[in-house]
């Protein structure tokens, strides 16, 4: 242990580790090599060493195994980690802006009265401190900020860092909770999964997706249309589903699906770094939106500054008429 | 059950933000703004709450930003009560002052379950609904997406939402902290007439804010917005024109079949 280590929190999602991880290792490395410290992971599960293969980048890997934590809940996942930081005393704690991390990152940061920065795109070790750039206000703004304190803890944008491949010296070790784990008064009860019967975006070629931009639920026709025309299906972020316009099953980005179609039209989205983490990676994107600042654009191919009611009929005319 | 919403003004993302002469913040003389959505989502889930079993529904707010709007509005929907925290300055302090100005508000009111926006998108040190939680002494849990009553008494059940549509039930025992993503139906609409009819009618309880806690231990050195179109090659012409270009690149592309 050492006060120049980084720690990354392993997330373990329904049994499987999540992408995230091997991002925040991919910053932890570099952040160790500058402290010369080490990069730690932590894995909270019950037989975590089944993880042990996957965390190779890692210089040690902290297997904390206990039967409390086979689901996640709020409450043995924190003292857990609580403990695990407390030991390990680490300059940083690198955490996914997840569902899991929003909970974990921010409780742990208040238990120890530590600096908290969300949104954290680029961390680097600038001395004592660590200086960040981190995405807010919706990918609108950034900011870079300096902390000198530590722990820190750091909540990571997915898809800020690539994946780790290499190789650490990856020391395996076990242990049992420090603390004992108790159930607390939030329980895990089951996983809900979606219905199965609409149709899986993950599938599909060519997706048009919808955003605040398509102002009314009577709108979403238009979307259709073009989406009958070209052959693909009708997606969408959060704002849209969140007024009931769309089933989750079809809302693209951290909280629904991870899309990577041939195509990806997006109208009316403005492209917060929720929305690009699920979309991002498609082979053409091409964008409309009214906000020549919309962040969409950075991740887009191709931009188009229209009002997306207005380009939609359009667009389904000019295909039609390309296809004959 | 006796129910605290919090709600946040924040800057409208629709305008564009502006960065303070300092460098380093946010110019809320420049922006207008708006409720936070999570927290209008978690004034909604409060009230569906309150009307498939009964209850009252507190809304705490602190005083920036325009927010007597916003607390008519909340009046207007069903809030049975307002509490408004005044402040020295028309901004929103920090995530960590502004929980302990809500901490200190709530804290007398006694709730069963306090309902907080996941995260305002002007947050950056810090995340406000666990942060409360910690200064409340309840148990947290965020993400969450829908909340029933039950299955026993005193106790919630809510949905906490993961990647690809799954969702994982928890049960929670009261008193809690929620920090809501989504509520289980769309925040409802109200007529501009029923809010004004608030104006007339409805009461705010003032109360004085809690002393700010120490300075941020996160140190921000420049704020600017990040450079736009970067990648993307922007297309210029009427709809017709750009609809042709956009139509022409997919056929370039082999995407028309």
């Amino acid at each position: 242990m050492s006060a120049s280590d980084v720690l990354v929190l392993a997330e373990i999602q329904r049994e499987a580790l999540a992408d995230i991880t091997h991002e925040l290792l991919t910053a932890a490395r570099s952040m160790a090599a500058a402290t010369g410290g080490e990069a730690v992971v932590v894995a909270l599960a019950p037989d975590g060493s089944r993880f042990a293969p996957a965390l190779g980048a890692a210089d040690r890997i902290v297997l904390v195994d206990d039967p409390r934590l086979a689901a996640y809940a709020p409450g043995p996942y924190l003292a857990a980690l609580e403990a695990v930081v407390a030991a390990e005393r680490p300059r940083a704690v690198l955490i996914g802006a997840t569902s899991i991390g929003w909970d974990l990152a921010p409780m742990l940061a208040a238990r120890l009265d530590a600096p908290l920065v969300t949104g954290c795109k680029e961390i680097r070790v600038e001395g004592g401190a660590l200086g960040v750039t981190a995405s807010f206000c919706g990918g609108k703004m950034m900011a870079e900020a300096r902390v000198a304190q530590s722990p820190a803890v750091l909540m990571v944008l997915p898809g800020s860092f690539r994946p780790a491949t290499e190789s650490g010296k990856a020391v395996v070790e076990r242990r049992t909770s420090p603390v004992p784990l108790e159930a607390g008064p939030v329980r895990f009860e089951e996983f809900i999964l979606p219905e199965a019967g609409d149709v899986d975006i993950t599938q599909q070629d060519i997706l048009v997706a919808v955003g605040r931009g398509i102002q009314q639920k009577d709108n979403l026709e238009l979307a259709e249309e073009l989406a009958r025309t070209l052959g693909g299906a009708v997606c969408a972020s959060r704002p849209v589903v969140d007024q009931g316009w769309l089933p989750p099953t079809r809302q693209v980005g951290k909280s629904g699906m991870t899309v990577k179609p041939k195509l990806y039209l997006a109208f009316g989205i403005s492209g917060a770094p929720e929305h690009q983490e699920g979309m991002k990676a498609s082979d053409l994107i091409i964008a409309v939106n009214t906000d020549p600042r919309a962040p969409i654009f950075d991740v887009a191919h191709y931009g188009a500054q229209i009002d997306a009611l207005e380009l939609l009929p359009a667009l389904v005319e000019a295909v039609q008429a390309r296809k004959g | 059950m006796n129910l605290v919403v919090v709600v946040r003004q924040v800057p409208d993302l629709i305008e564009p933000l502006e960065v303070s002469a300092s460098g380093t913040a946010l110019d809320y003389e420049t922006a207008s703004f708006v409720v936070n959505e999570t927290d209008d989502h978690a004034l909604e889930q409060a009230l569906l709450l309150k009307e498939s079993g009964g209850g009252t529904v507190t809304v705490v707010a602190l005083d920036y930003g325009e927010v007597d709007n916003t607390l008519y509005t909340a009046a207007a929907k069903g809030a049975d009560r307002i509490v408004k925290i005044a402040r020295a300055d028309d901004t929103p302090p920090s995530p960590a002052a502004s929980a302990a100005a809500y901490a200190q508000a709530i804290q007398p009111l006694g709730p069963e379950l306090v309902l907080v926006g996941i995260q305002a998108h002007d947050e950056l040190d810090g995340v406000v609904p666990p942060l409360l939680a910690a200064r409340l002494g309840m148990p947290y849990v965020g993400v969450i997406r829908g909340v029933k009553r039950g299955p026993e008494p005193g106790a919630v059940s809510v949905c906490k939402e993961f990647p690809g549509a799954v969702m994982a039930r928890l049960s929670v025992r009261l008193p809690a902290v929620l920090g809501i993503l989504g509520a289980e139906q769309p925040p409802r609409y109200v007529p501009v007439s029923r809010i004004r009819a608030a104006m007339k009618t409805a009461k705010f309880d003032e109360v004085a804010g809690a002393a700010p806690p120490p300075a941020s231990r996160v140190e921000v050195c420049r704020l600017y917005p990040p450079p736009s179109g970067a990648r993307a090659e922007m297309l210029s012409g009427t709809e017709s024109e750009l609809a042709a270009r956009i139509a022409e690149i997919l056929a370039e592309k082999g995407l028309l079949k």
